[in-house]
This record gives structure tokens, C-alpha cells and sequence, in this order.
């Protein structure tokens, strides 16, 4: 098993059935596709090109706007309409990916410093809406030092910033475990299995609250695995297990 | 009474050439990873633009190669990369080092940049809305203020209205006045071609007018808003095109390793650009099986819908 397919069980547990879920790129794109295949069957999937869909597409996705994605989609609109759904406070749940995360769960993927140096990153996309608008997110990220930073050069996606109208994060999935947001920082939920609770504290750059016997993620089962491997059957975004 | 038909077509080193003068503000890769129009992309770097300030909300790569080529003074955009691999390393060097030349960004998020285009697109100054608060891109933004709800609830964000001189939209299918099908998701399209002073459309089939008036929900383009459309098989390649291409993935990771370097950009563009005189070059540069790989030969027809009185 990959940290990666992990990852990916742990974004689709954290899917209800019937919700309406902004869905995004990479991992949460097979993420809903689990969560469609075992405990969430009626979610309903929004991509921010305006793609509805409430069954798994047929192929191999590279992103959300490739051909399979299109094929007995529910609607495909435009951007502003499901933007608008979300804005509404209909959307229950968004995924969003960052390069830096700070304690109350912000994210920076606008523009950073390294060794000195400006370091621009690619901006936003949908993240910021996503953030701003969803009723809870749902953050995936690498478990690195340099990336958990106890104050951002730019906020991004706000996390539980002032002046928040609703939402705001609620799970955050890394390479190394699966944690809750809250307004007051980070506290580990589990550690992927062969993590030490001290190694995720040692590659965190700011306190996070952990239980010594935090539990171990609770692995994919076989089921589980099939369904990933059908989505990737390379192993493009999830490695090979 | 039969209307006389406009003839708009024309080639698109034409309607490049009488469209997208220097310095233009051009929209483009408005239906996000698909549809973008790679070919015209391409033809711009030929024609050595200068000065053109790009409005889109991702772009996939297509932003990154017009910036690595010295084309473009501003980017307008809430993402500017490469899906496949992340960063969009022309545009880091434009930022970090002002490599080709200093580069000017106005940051959004998708919803910004289409609230942008829809406020021009309605003839209203902005559009209100509750994204982005609390975000940086919202900071001192030159686009963004708060407004206050005359209806008493909480204040919002005004987006300034975005108006681009050209809009450029790769079709299924379109006929010679330019009324343009497309089908898949849209993205921002419809918004950047009522917002634009003018729309160039490419492609895949310039078809008769009666395949167009056959089925009107579909036409995304009415061609009074067209000023030239381009009959450019393939034209959207490597991004795919609903019904005619798959996604071309490999162009995407060998742009994003060759791209790395200015030296590298520039071999690329050597063989893909400068190298190529135009769009059927590209398809013949591609290796036959690649070719026959990325055609869309399945029928998935949509149930027709009765029009009839």
C-alpha cells in the first residue's frame, strides 16, 4: 500500500452520501470516485469547468477537463454556475491542495521566499473560492518542515481568518497523517501506519496537538484497493503498491 | 427572407494578423484543460506579438509558452502553469528574474476572473460577491473593493469589470459567418465572448449553416459577436476537443522538463514553433500511431432534439 492510496481513502471517507462535494484535481479526483464505488453513492461531484457528474467516469483521468470526465456527466454548464452553487452555501464539502499551510489552516500557492529568494507559485485557481465558500474543506498536502509555516507570505485560500462567514477547513490529509483543523491550530486525528506521532511533530513547522497513542489510519481494504487501481491503473497519482 | 451570409473565415496567420495587434488584451483557455487553443497560441509566437496582456483562469501551459516567448507584458488570471506538472517555469523566471522581460500579474481566483468578464459582459461596472474575503488576492488588488449591500446585509467585494480586445474560442464546429457549437464544459467562455471587443473562433469543422440553425441551444457563439473564423483541425491539440481529440498528455511533461531552462525553452521552441510554419506541420510532426492514438473515432451521439413548431 502507497501513502498516496492512503491518501486518497482518507479524502473519500471524509465524503457523505448525497453531498454535493467540489471535487478538484489529482488525489480527491479518485478520492470521489471511491467514495462514489463504496459508502457515498448518491454524492454528486462539481468541477469548477462547469462539469456535474454523479457517476465515476469510465476512464483515466488526467484532469478534470479530459473526455471521460465529459461522458454521461450530469451537466456540463459553466464555470460561474457551480461557482454560484457554492456561494449559495449548497456545496457541503470542497478539496483543495497547497504548496504552504499555516496553523489555522490558510494556504499560500501564490508566491513564497526560499533561501531569499521570490519563489512564484501558480495562484489560485478555484482554491480561494473553494475556501471562501464551501461550508467545510477538505485540505491535501505534503508533509514537509519547509511547507507547515507559522505565518504565510500570502494567504491564498483563507483558513480561520477573521471575518469568516461560514465554513472554514476541517480535515487535513497529508503524506504523513490525517488531522483536524481548528481555529486554534492543528491536531493529529491519526498517523499513517509506520508514522511516529514525534516524526510528524518533527516535520511540522509550528505546535500541533498530538496524543502519544494517536491511532493509525485505518489502512484501504482489498475492495478499497481495486477501486484505486481501476481509476489508476498506471499508478499515475498514486504509485504503484 | 434569406439573410446574405458574412463570409468570415479566413486563416489564422489572417485573423491573427487583422485581430491581435501588439499590445492587445487577448482571453483565451476559457473552458479551463480543454478547448484551448494551442494552434493560435502557436501562430502568435510566430508572429512575434509584443505587449499582449493574457486573461484566463487557469491556463495550461498555453500562458507559460506566450510569456517564455517574450509576447506578454500582463497576465490577468487566477492560475498560470501546467496542470501535469505544477509550476509554469517561463512564468516563474518572467516574475523572479524578469527573463524575458519583467512580467505584471493581476492575481484572481476562477470566480474573480469570471465575475470580471461577467460584469463587462452585462454593461455594469462590477459584480458583487462574498469570495475571497480574507484572502491576499483580495489586498490592494486594483480590481477589487468592498462594496456595501444596499439591502443591509453584510459588505461584500466589488470586481471591477474586465474587458478584453479579443477573445479566442477553439469550436467543434462553426459555420463561415461564425457561429460556433461547442459542447463539453465551457468554463468561462461565454462570459470572455460578450465581454470582448471581438471573438476569433477556430475550428475542428466549418460546417453548413443548417447543421448551426438545427440545434440553437447549442450555438455558445452567435457570429455577430465573431470577427474571423478559422477552419484549424486539431487546432486545440494537445488539449482535447469533446468528440475529435483525446488529451495529448506527453506534450505537456516534455514542455514541462524542457521549459525548466531558457536554454531549454528555447530548444522547444526551435522545434515547435519557428520550426513548424503552421498547425498542419504540428499534426504531420506527430508520429502517426500518436496521431491515430489521440483521434476520437467512437460515435457517442446525443439523442436528437425536436425543434419542430
Amino acid at each position: 500500500v502507497t501513502r498516496r492510496q492512503i491518501m486518497v481513502v482518507a479524502a473519500a471517507r471524509e465524503i457523505r452520501d448525497r453531498e454535493l462535494v467540489f471535487v478538484g484535481m489529482r488525489l480527491p479526483l479518485l478520492g470521489f470516485a471511491l467514495a462514489k464505488a463504496t459508502h457515498a453513492p448518491n454524492a454528486i461531484g462539481l468541477f469548477e469547468n462547469g462539469v456535474i457528474r454523479d457517476r465515476p467516469p469510465e476512464g483515466f483521468l488526467y484532469t478534470m477537463g479530459d473526455p471521460p470526465n465529459i461522458v454521461n456527466a450530469l451537466a456540463c454548464l459553466g464555470l460561474l454556475d457551480v461557482m454560484s452553487l457554492l456561494q449559495q452555501g449548497r456545496v457541503h464539502a470542497g478539496f483543495i491542495g497547497g504548496a504552504e499551510i499555516d496553523p489555522r489552516g490558510s494556504l499560500n500557492t501564490t508566491r513564497t521566499e526560499a533561501a531569499g529568494k521570490l519563489v512564484r507559485l501558480p495562484g489560485s485557481g478555484g482554491a480561494a473560492d473553494i475556501a471562501s465558500l464551501a461550508l467545510r474543506t477538505i485540505l491535501i498536502m505534503e508533509h514537509e518542515p519547509r511547507r507547515f509555516r507559522p505565518r504565510l507570505d500570502y494567504v491564498t485560500s483563507p483558513g480561520y481568518v477573521p471575518g469568516r462567514r461560514r465554513g472554514g477547513p476541517a480535515t487535513l490529509i497529508t503524506t504523513l497523517g490525517v488531522f483536524d483543523v481548528t481555529p486554534t491550530g492543528l491536531r493529529l486525528r491519526s498517523r499513517h501506519p509506520g508514522v511516529s506521532v514525534e516524526s510528524i511533530r518533527d516535520a511540522t513547522g509550528f505546535p500541533i496537538s498530538a496524543a502519544d497513542d494517536a491511532p493509525e489510519t485505518i489502512p484501504p481494504t482489498e475492495a478499497e484497493l481495486e477501486h484505486i487501481r481501476r481509476a489508476d491503473p498506471d499508478g499515475f497519482w498514486t504509485g504503484r503498491d | 427572407v434569406e439573410t446574405p451570409l458574412t463570409d468570415k473565415r479566413a486563416s489564422l496567420h489572417q485573423a491573427l494578423e487583422a485581430h491581435v495587434p501588439d499590445g492587445s488584451s487577448i482571453a483565451l483557455g476559457l473552458s479551463l484543460e480543454s478547448l484551448i487553443p494551442f494552434a493560435a497560441v502557436h501562430e502568435l509566437i510566430r508572429l512575434n506579438r509584443r505587449h499582449l496582456t493574457l486573461i484566463g483562469p487557469i491556463s495550461d501551459m498555453a500562458f507559460d509558452q506566450l510569456i517564455g516567448a517574450g509576447c506578454v507584458s500582463q497576465v490577468i488570471a487566477a492560475w498560470v502553469g501546467n496542470v501535469a506538472g505544477g509550476s509554469g517555469y517561463a512564468f516563474r523566471r518572467a516574475v523572479e528574474e524578469g527573463v524575458p522581460h519583467p512580467l505584471e500579474v493581476e492575481d484572481h481566483s476562477n470566480f474573480t476572473v469570471g465575475l470580471a468578464l461577467k460584469a463587462a459582459a452585462m454593461g455594469i461596472p462590477y459584480l458583487p460577491t462574498y469570495t475571497v474575503r480574507g484572502s491576499d488576492i483580495a489586498t490592494g488588488h486594483p480590481r477589487i473593493r468592498e462594496v456595501d449591500d444596499p439591502f443591509g446585509g453584510p459588505p461584500l467585494l466589488g470586481v471591477g469589470a474586465l474587458h478584453p480586445d479579443v477573445a479566442i474560442v477553439h469550436a467543434q464546429r462553426a459555420d463561415q459567418e461564425g457561429n460556433a457549437h461547442l459542447w463539453g464544459n465551457l468554463g468561462i467562455t461565454v462570459e470572455a465572448v460578450y465581454a470582448a471587443g471581438t471573438t476569433i473562433v477556430t475550428c475542428e469543422e466549418i460546417v453548413s449553416a443548417d447543421v448551426i440553425r438545427s440545434d440553437p441551444n447549442r450555438t455558445v457563439i452567435p457570429g455577430f459577436l465573431v470577427g474571423a473564423v478559422v477552419e484549424e483541425p486539431g487546432g486545440a491539440l494537445p488539449s482535447s476537443v469533446q468528440g475529435y481529440w483525446r488529451r495529448d498528455f506527453e506534450p505537456f511533461l516534455e514542455y514541462h522538463r524542457q521549459s525548466k531552462t531558457a536554454e531549454g525553452f528555447a530548444s522547444w521552441r526551435r522545434d515547435w514553433i519557428d520550426g513548424l510554419q503552421d498547425r498542419s506541420q504540428y499534426l504531420a510532426r506527430l508520429e502517426p500511431a500518436t496521431l491515430e492514438r489521440l483521434r476520437v473515432r467512437e460515435r457517442r451521439l446525443a439523442a436528437p432534439a425536436n425543434f419542430a413548431p
